[in-house]
């Protein structure tokens, strides 16, 4: 009798790794794909003005005003200034506590008011607004730093929203309507 | 017993169906991958603009998009900055409308924040306008929505 040397090899496709592979690609995906998350710059507006009541006296100290025209050219307090020195000149005004008589008597009165031109371009008045609340994040971490944390964000995970440090430094933003420009 | 058999091959004559499972498995994967859950169609421009303090939005469903921006018109050209809330512009002459869609949305649910979603070429003065309506339909949270710079802090 002659018998075949060889059983005849499968014809089938070995789907034995396929399991894998689907799951290496599952797992390929999960990992290259990001949600989206929503981020940008929160805010709260201040309630619609009440005709009996006028709005609230701020002495002229408390008050920083950040001008900024249709070109993106900034005033501070009616002196020229760069973007790169709002920063610097926030953080001095709000932490000041009635040292200099020209800044703040205190951080709790102290009020940043933004006005600019309804020409100004959105891109520039977003840059000035990330560096005014970048300002307010230096002094809060540099409070919370003082409590022996390493930052306020590590601060806030551990003592939540509101806390100590904003009620002492509270984010007092006037965002005044634009002037109509030339 | 002159009893001819059929000559056959020893292979099965069945599509192997083992793998089947598994190359839906992937079909699925592909199909979730390349979908895009939109749930509005943009009629104006959203190039957003960058910033580094920035924070995130945890509850999407207390969200409500505010779209302003330049209009998408055919053949790649844009036309006057306009505000598209949901589906549908808002008359560039009259944004009362955005007032009462809010005051509404802000009832139903009273810790509403609108998103901003401005593009970076926009002036202020719509903003500025649209900001005036919110403030009037008492929904005072707002979010002005920027992507991530580079080295930002998030909150």
């Amino acid at each position: 009798m002659l018998k075949k040397k060889r059983a005849r090899e499968s014809a089938e496709i070995p789907s034995s790794s396929l399991a894998d592979i689907a799951f290496l690609l599952l797992v390929f995906f999960l990992v290259v794909t990001t949600i989206d998350v929503d981020t940008g710059i929160g805010l709260v507006l201040p309630p619609p003005p009440d005709p009996e009541q006028p709005p609230p006296e701020v002495r002229e100290r408390n008050m920083l005003k950040i001008l900024m025209n249709a070109q993106g050219a900034i005033l501070i307090n009616e002196q020229r200034s760069s973007l790169d020195d709002v920063q610097d000149r926030v953080f001095r005004f709000v932490t000041n506590n009635g040292e200099d008589p020209e800044l703040s008597d205190s951080p709790q009165q102290a009020v940043v008011s933004i006005k600019t031109d309804r020409q100004t371009e959105y891109e520039r008045y977003i840059e000035m607004l990330d560096e005014v609340i970048g300002a307010y994040r230096n002094i809060w971490s540099t409070e919370a730093r003082q409590l022996g944390y390493r930052d306020y964000v590590q601060y806030r995970n551990v003592e939540g929203e509101p806390n100590p440090i904003r009620r002492e430094y509270p984010m007092n933003i006037s965002l005044a309507e634009p002037d109509p420009g030339s | 017993m002159a009893h001819f058999k059929k000559k056959q091959s020893g292979t099965s004559q069945d599509i192997p169906t083992t793998s089947m499972p598994d190359i839906i498995f992937i079909l699925l994967i592909f199909f979730m991958v390349v979908t895009v859950l939109r749930e509005v169609e943009l009629l104006v421009r959203q190039d957003l603009t960058d910033a580094e303090n920035i924070e995130r939005i945890e509850e999407k469903r207390l969200v409500s998009y505010i779209y302003i921006g330049p209009q998408i018109l055919s053949a790649g050209n844009f036309g006057d900055t306009r505000v598209q809330v949901d589906d549908a512009l808002v008359d560039p002459d009259d944004f009362r409308a955005v007032q009462n869609v809010m005051r509404q949305r802000r009832t139903d649910e009273p810790r509403l924040i609108v998103s901003l979603r401005v593009d970076y070429e926009s002036e202020m003065g719509i903003v500025s306008d649209i900001k005036q309506e919110l403030r009037l339909a008492d929904a005072l949270r707002i979010n002005y929505s920027t992507r991530r710079a580079e080295g930002a802090t998030e909150l």
